[in-house]
């Protein structure tokens, strides 16, 4: 395996202190390859933004890191450790290294100045010795390569459909072409159609550029298609990641199968939806055991006094279940209620 | 284009209904408050003067309701506003110019100085939320809550009586004649000192709040996030993202309060004998001095509309989602 570009391990975030704290993310590893997608998919709560911000410092108060580590290896070889780097090593590393494409890509854009404007001003604060006229250039190039007309440079925000400006933030992640691009629930707001033709765009050029993404998303059946790899999230926790096409054939904990089943697939026969009963838990007060236990259709005794551990190597799952059990044997016939 | 167009011929329009309005009030002042009026300037008043009165409540029968209020426009354009019975002769055009620039100045300069210093402390104390700089903003409240008429009475009381440091009234040292030599400056910004700095204090933990309160809001709306994971200057980021956004309710709050300087200003100049508009529509209205007060209003109705257009201006301007609107 090619040497990872980011690798967060351990960690774990709280929004709050003391006994009402939130944890928000629970000693959580996942490493991405050099020119990987990884898919983080999960339930709307379970932590995936939390994860987003944590790594590139961005956690918003009360947010509070509480361990873990977060490395990122440029293509030059240096290792950079995100989350003890100086104010200002860190500030030249952000966007330059890692871009994000946030959730609320609606209000991602200043209101009050021009697109144009917030393309160019992140490359002058990173490349300061290179004249404005070669930022527009860029900035236009950038525009095209997403798929709207450069004229529309001096448009506000406003003047943009929801689609247009959710492009131009992607436009705008890859304009220090970056090593990594975290996008998180990127195409949530759109219509099915624009979803698909950024998602499209979006696997084009990362083909062309060759950066590593991190694509966040509570829809799963998205990422079996575009994805390398899928971690699933549940309750602050990584409970299953493994390749793409194994977790879409075979997929190993009962909540990846519950999550398969919760989505029409993009494309193929259509399967009747099942989806998950029961709510995501709080995770103020998380049980002793496996946090999915409650809402399991396989539970049994040791799920509610004992924690499952993430393991299994190349295929990690964190399960009782045995790998061929119950949950294997069922796959590929969806429950209809 | 447009939008400013139609909002020009509101103002226009609104102006039309205010000094319409001006011209209806003394004609529905019950009784006949010219004879008593007369009555107690006895022989004081010119014939002229007197018809004037008979004029401006609509008392003179001979002409039509119709014709008295062209009249009224006519005069009003060529800037006649009858006389003053307090300054009598003076003209209440002429008592108003003298007076005016004083409040204009004075206050002007104070909101002025207000806004601007109250709108970067709040920008910066919105943006270091959290920190012991917040322990300004309760002392700020309180000097916002006391009475601006005690507060005027305490810095007049401690700075200029107990600790004579500044003049306890008046617009400029008697000792003068109003010119523009450095002598009469000087004084002149000598005496209003003590009513600007209470005007600064009583005024300025408003704006200071505001913008901050705006500042913590907007500082945590996403593109504020994007800009710091673009990796932008931290000033960048403040003022181009994040105070740029939080100004605008600011912004025209003071477009707002500009309108309601001329109006606004009496406490002040009454307190500090200031001889500025809001002094003198006093005397006035204590001494029943009606063409003065018609006057006065019509400033201050005018001066409001001004201030709200330019309120409009200054967000057409400064935030463009709005000229889309119109
Ligand atoms: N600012 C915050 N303060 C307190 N709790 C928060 C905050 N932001 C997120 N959380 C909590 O953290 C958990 C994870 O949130 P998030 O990372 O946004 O989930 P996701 O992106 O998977 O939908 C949620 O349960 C949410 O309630
Ligand atoms: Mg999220």
């Amino acid at each position: 395996m090619n040497q990872p570009v980011l690798e967060i391990s351990g960690l774990s975030v709280d929004y709050g202190y003391h006994d009402d704290a939130v944890h928000a993310l629970r000693d959580v590893s996942l490493s991405l390859g050099r020119g990987e997608v990884l898919g983080l998919a999960g339930e709307s709560g379970c932590g995936k933004s939390t994860l987003a911000y944590a790594a590139t410092r961005l956690l918003p108060p009360p947010g509070l890191i509480t361990g873990g580590e977060v490395l990122f290896h440029s293509r030059t070889g240096e290792t950079l450790d995100l989350l003890r780097l100086p104010d200002d090593e860190l500030r030249a590393a952000r966007w330059d290294e890692i871009a994000i494409v946030f959730q609320g890509a609606m209000n991602s854009l200043n209101p009050v100045r021009r697109v144009g404007r917030q393309l160019t001003d992140v490359m002058a604060a990173h490349r300061p010795g290179v004249p404005m006229s070669v930022h527009k250039g860029r900035a236009r190039e950038l525009l095209g390569l997403v798929g709207i007309p450069a004229d529309r440079m001096p448009a506000y925000p406003h003047q943009l459909s929801g689609g247009q400006r959710q492009r131009v933030m992607i436009a705008m992640a890859l304009a220090l072409d970056p090593q990594v691009v975290i996008m998180d629930e990127p195409t949530t707001a759109l219509d099915v159609v624009t979803q698909r033709q950024i998602v499209e765009r979006l696997i084009a050029l990362r083909a062309e550029l060759g950066f590593s993404v991190v694509f966040i998303t509570h829809d799963v059946s998205l990422l079996i298609e575009m994805a390398d790899r899928i971690a699933v999230m549940y309750a602050g926790r990584i409970v299953e990641d493994a390749p793409a096409a194994e977790i879409y054939a075979e997929p190993r904990h009962p909540y990846t199968r519950g999550l398969l089943g919760s989505f029409p697939p993009l494309r193929g026969p259509r399967r009747a939806l099942s989806g998950i009963p029961g709510a995501p838990p709080d995770l103020a007060s998380l049980p002793p055991g496996c946090a999915f236990a409650p809402r399991c259709p396989h539970a049994f005794a040791r799920c509610e006094g004992e924690r499952p551990e993430l393991s299994g190597g190349r295929r990690l799952s964190a399960c009782f279940l045995p790998a061929d059990g119950p949950v294997a044997a069922v796959q590929g016939v969806a429950p209809v209620e | 284009m447009t939008f400013l167009l139609r909002r020009l011929a509101f103002y226009l329009v609104t102006a039309w209904a205010a000094i319409t309005l001006n011209f209806f009030i003394p004609r529905m002042l019950p009784g006949n408050p010219v004879q008593s009026l007369i009555t107690r300037y006895q022989g004081q008043l010119s014939t002229d003067a007197t018809k004037a009165l008979y004029a401006l409540f609509g008392l003179d029968e001979d002409t039509s309701l119709w014709q008295q209020y062209l009249d009224y426009w006519g005069r009003l354009f060529s800037g006649d506003l009858g006389l003053s019975f307090t300054y009598f002769p003076t003209p209440v055009a002429e008592v108003i110019e003298q007076s005016l620039p004083w409040t204009l100045i004075l206050v002007g300069l104070s909101t002025m100085v207000s806004f601007t210093l109250g709108t970067l402390a709040g920008a910066y104390l919105g943006w270091r939320r959290g920190r012991w700089t917040d322990a300004l903003l309760p002392i700020g409240s309180f000097f916002s809550a006391i009475p601006y008429f005690w507060l005027g009475l305490i810095a007049i009381a401690v700075l200029a009586v107990a600790w004579p440091l500044f003049p306890s009234s008046g617009g400029w040292d008697g000792a003068f004649v109003p010119s523009w030599d450095a002598d009469f400056i000087w004084s002149a910004v000598y005496h209003g000192a003590l009513p600007a700095i209470t005007i600064v204090i009583s005024s300025i933990a408003g704006w200071m709040l505001g913008m901050r309160n705006m500042t913590v809001t907007v500082a945590a709306e996403d593109y504020v996030t994007v800009a710091h994971a673009k990796g932008l200057k931290e000033r960048t980021v403040m003022f181009a993202y994040a105070a740029r956004n939080a100004v605008l309710p600011n912004v025209s709050g003071f477009a707002l309060s500009l309108g309601f300087i001329v109006g606004g200003t009496l406490v002040t100049e009454i307190v500090f004998s200031y001889p500025g508009i809001g002094y003198i529509l006093y005397q006035g209205v204590s001494a029943k001095d009606y063409p003065l007060m018609q006057g006065v209003f019509l400033i201050i109705t005018l001066s409001v509309l001004a201030a709200n257009m330019l309120a409009d201006l200054a967000y057409a301007l400064l935030d463009p989602r709005t000229r889309q609107e119109g």
